[in-house]
């Protein structure tokens, strides 16, 4: 777990918040500055909500695989929460 | 314009049918239209037409709007696409002449011009659509309006609509009317070879170094048909050279200049008119449409009569051919001007009079022609 | 997952200003998205990609896209977007609406593009009111709903878009929302692969413009609506109380050749009949 790299692109992100609302792990937050930030980056689970729900194309998950030096596998568990 | 004629076979067509031949002779393949009096052989003539020739499309759209819209799809399509409408059907395609000059498409539009506002006189001739030609849609634009006389003329100004439609990328609108429409003479079909034809011009660059609104010598940009490799955005918002909205005011203001400048750098290719004795004239008609054969059988008797007139019919419309006419309003000691309307095209004449010379007009609205003796009445 | 985002960035255009000019929150992005996923899905070539965009909000989405796009007026994006495929019908043709663009002022061209069944889809992004004028009401805000022309609540009825598009006889009509997105993204795909005129209509909050005004706090409780009320179609068929849920997925999917085939066989049948004649 957590080895998922999440970024977010704080030119291109406008704050809406969706993905911080929707996230089931909570790694988002809206930081004081207006934009999305990343607050708990272990917590990701590689869901595939963010991504495709950012309406700015502003957030971009690294799945654990494709991060360099990553031995297991990704987990699964949360699939069903975005649907 | 015409090239030595070769043998040609005959018909018998009206003036309507006649805008067919010509179109069809200078490469249109693509027609979409609503069906409306006078006009409405042309749609007719085209929905036979076309299916006959490669790839031609002809589509009978839910209004003119719409009928627009598709000739502007097809024109960036890659395609010569023309429609053709009458009074209240011109006021709709208003927007999307708008569109097409903003996006200098190219296009051809008919209006056969029928008597009245508003719903009118479906079935006679006016020529009250003249100055809603050249600024019926919002905003500054350049636009090329022709007219056609007779049906010969029908051919010939349907295929210089389309040469100066692809040579100035611009929408370009052949004023007939009723009379000139509905009027069946014995023409020479054209045969190719018969005109010069003219294409658009296409990049001939990379895709990445294409600029589709740039600044080009003639100011005129090359255009390339939609999916041929050249992606690029179009738009009716002013736009910068790629074609992205803006409203940085000196992109703004190059756009219309430029819009302006490709037709005004051109006056001598598109301003056509046709002199009849007005090298020695005193009195000088200045006429279009079916009021010019009128005028022309005035002339001539007003010359019997010993009167030395003489007559100009302008075949452009707008650019209004100033300097054609100008010179004629030194010379001459009368101006008239016959029209079917309240005083259109005498505006202009009036506009570029410089005070030497009378302006007459004889201005009919009844749904009638005006005859040669009328015109006789005033000038001889 | 890095993928997609690192795939939408393929598709825009580097040249033009990012972020989108949309609000925070607007959906018309994810919408952009599911457009873009769907096409790369489809393998389509970018050449052969047509926008068609009518004006307002929604209109703007085609500038962003490295396709071929036009950007009409106010309604008329089915009109261009019915010439560019009868003069082209090689051409991938997708026509980007919005509500007030394709069912009020656009409403005549829309009911008869899907009569005539031309081979275009038809994205449709509702956000039951005109957001780049500032709030009016349009054909498919509900009613009683607030909005600057409504101030007292919206006294006419909406356009159901599915139920309409379906009379008229499109060949596929389909429904979903910019929260289900991989739904969208199915929808998308499968519009664009079929012949015939087929039209997807993407729910996509406003918030700035309907939100507000509507009793909605943000534009993720406007998400949250959306994933609340809506439900695909089987499940929305078995409720027995269906007040406020609106059902999405495939409504018709008919098998109808787009216009510009059978034009094309009447075409090739005339030819053939006066090759043989003479």
């Amino acid at each position: 777990m957590g080895r998922n790299r999440v970024v977010v692109y704080p030119d291109w992100c406008k704050g809406c918040g969706i993905c911080a609302a929707f996230c089931p792990k909570k790694v988002f937050a809206v930081g004081l500055d207006g934009k999305a930030q990343v607050v708990n980056e272990e917590a990701c689970v590689n869901c595939g909500f963010c991504e495709p729900h950012c309406p700015d194309f502003a957030v971009m998950v690294i799945p654990e695989n494709d991060v360099p030096e990553t031995p297991e596998p990704a987990p699964t568990e949360a699939k069903e929460e975005t649907l | 314009m015409t090239a030595p004629r070769k043998k040609h076979r005959e018909a018998f067509l009206l003036g309507n049918e006649a805008v067919v031949e010509g179109a069809l002779a200078a490469g249109c393949s693509f027609y979409a239209g609503y069906p409306i009096t006078p006009s409405t052989e042309i749609m007719e003539c085209m929905a036979k037409r076309l299916p006959h020739v490669p790839d031609g499309v002809f589509l009978q759209m839910e209004d003119e709007i719409a009928s627009m819209g598709a000739v502007i799809g097809a024109s960036l399509a890659g395609r010569k696409a023309m429609t053709a409408t009458s009074g209240p059907g011109f006021s709709l395609m208003q927007e999307q002449i708008g569109y097409a000059a903003m996006t200098e498409t190219p296009l051809v539009l008919v209006n056969v011009m029928r008597g009245g506002a508003s719903t009118g006189l479906p079935t006679s001739p006016g020529q009250g659509d003249v100055q809603q030609a050249r600024w019926g849609t919002h905003g500054d634009h350049p636009i090329i309006v022709l007219s056609a006389a007779d049906v010969p003329e029908c051919v010939e100004m349907t295929v210089t609509a389309f040469n100066f439609a692809e040579k100035y990328r611009t929408p370009v609108i052949l004023l007939l009317d009723e009379i000139t429409a509905h009027t069946r003479e014995k023409i020479d079909l054209p045969e190719p070879g018969d005109f010069e034809i003219f294409s658009r011009l296409t990049p001939t660059m990379p895709p990445e170094w294409y600029k589709p609104f740039e600044e080009t010598m003639r100011g005129v940009p090359p255009m390339p048909p939609i999916g041929s490799g050249y992606r690029f955005h179009v738009t009716g918002l002013t736009h910068d050279a790629l074609g992205f909205p803006t409203s940085r005011p000196e992109e703004v203001r190059a756009l219309t200049e430029r819009q302006f400048r490709k037709i005004d750098r051109f006056f001598e290719d598109i301003q056509l008119v046709e002199h009849v004795g007005t090298a020695d004239a005193e009195v000088v008609v200045i006429a279009y449409g079916c009021v010019a054969r009128s005028a022309r059988l005035a002339v001539r008797q007003a010359r019997e009569a010993g009167v030395r007139a003489g007559l100009l019919v302008l075949k452009t419309l707008y650019p209004f051919p100033r300097r054609h006419v100008e010179p004629l309003l030194r010379s001459c000691r009368l101006a008239v001007v016959p029209e079917l309307n309240m005083g259109q095209l005498s505006r202009e004449v009036k506009r570029v009079n410089e005070g030497h010379t009378v302006v007459r007009t004889i201005n009919r609205i009844d749904g009638q022609i005006i005859t040669p003796s009328q015109i006789l009445k005033e000038i001889a | 997952m890095a993928e997609i985002t690192q795939l939408i960035h393929k598709y825009l255009r580097h040249n033009k200003k990012f972020p989108l000019v949309f609000c925070p929150g607007c959906g018309h992005g994810i919408v952009l998205g599911s457009l873009v996923r769907s096409v790369h899905a489809l393998g389509l070539n970018k050449d052969d990609v047509v926008i068609v965009a009518g004006i307002g909000c929604s209109g703007r989405i085609a500038a962003y896209v490295d396709f071929n796009t036009v950007h009409t007026t106010h309604g008329r994006a089915l009109t261009v977007a019915t010439g560019i495929k009868m003069a082209n019908p090689k051409l991938t043709v997708i026509a980007v609406m919005g509500d007030g663009d394709a069912f009020s002022i656009g409403g005549n061209h829309l009911i008869h593009a899907a009569r005539r069944n031309i081979g275009v889809t038809a994205l449709v992004l509702n956000n039951f009111i005109y957001g780049m004028t500032g709030g009016q009401c349009s054909s498919t805000t509900p009613e009683g709903a607030y909005s600057h022309t409504s101030p007292m609540g919206q006294l006419e009825s909406a356009f159901d878009i599915v139920e309409l598009t379906k009379a008229a006889g499109a060949a596929g009509v389909s429904r979903g929302t910019v929260y289900h997105v991989k739904e969208l993204d199915a929808l998308v795909a499968d519009a664009l692969s079929r012949p015939g005129f087929n039209l997807v209509e993407a729910l996509t909050p406003c918030f700035t413009q309907y939100g507000r005004g509507n009793g909605f706090k943000s534009a993720v409780e406007m998400f949250r609506w959306l994933k609340d009320s809506c439900l695909p179609i089987e499940r929305f068929e078995k409720l027995e109380d269906r007040t406020g849920k609106i059902p999405l997925g495939s409504f018709v999917r008919r098998d109808i050749p787009g216009l510009e085939t059978r034009y094309a066989a009447m075409c090739e049948g005339v030819r053939r009949k006066k090759g043989g004649a003479a």
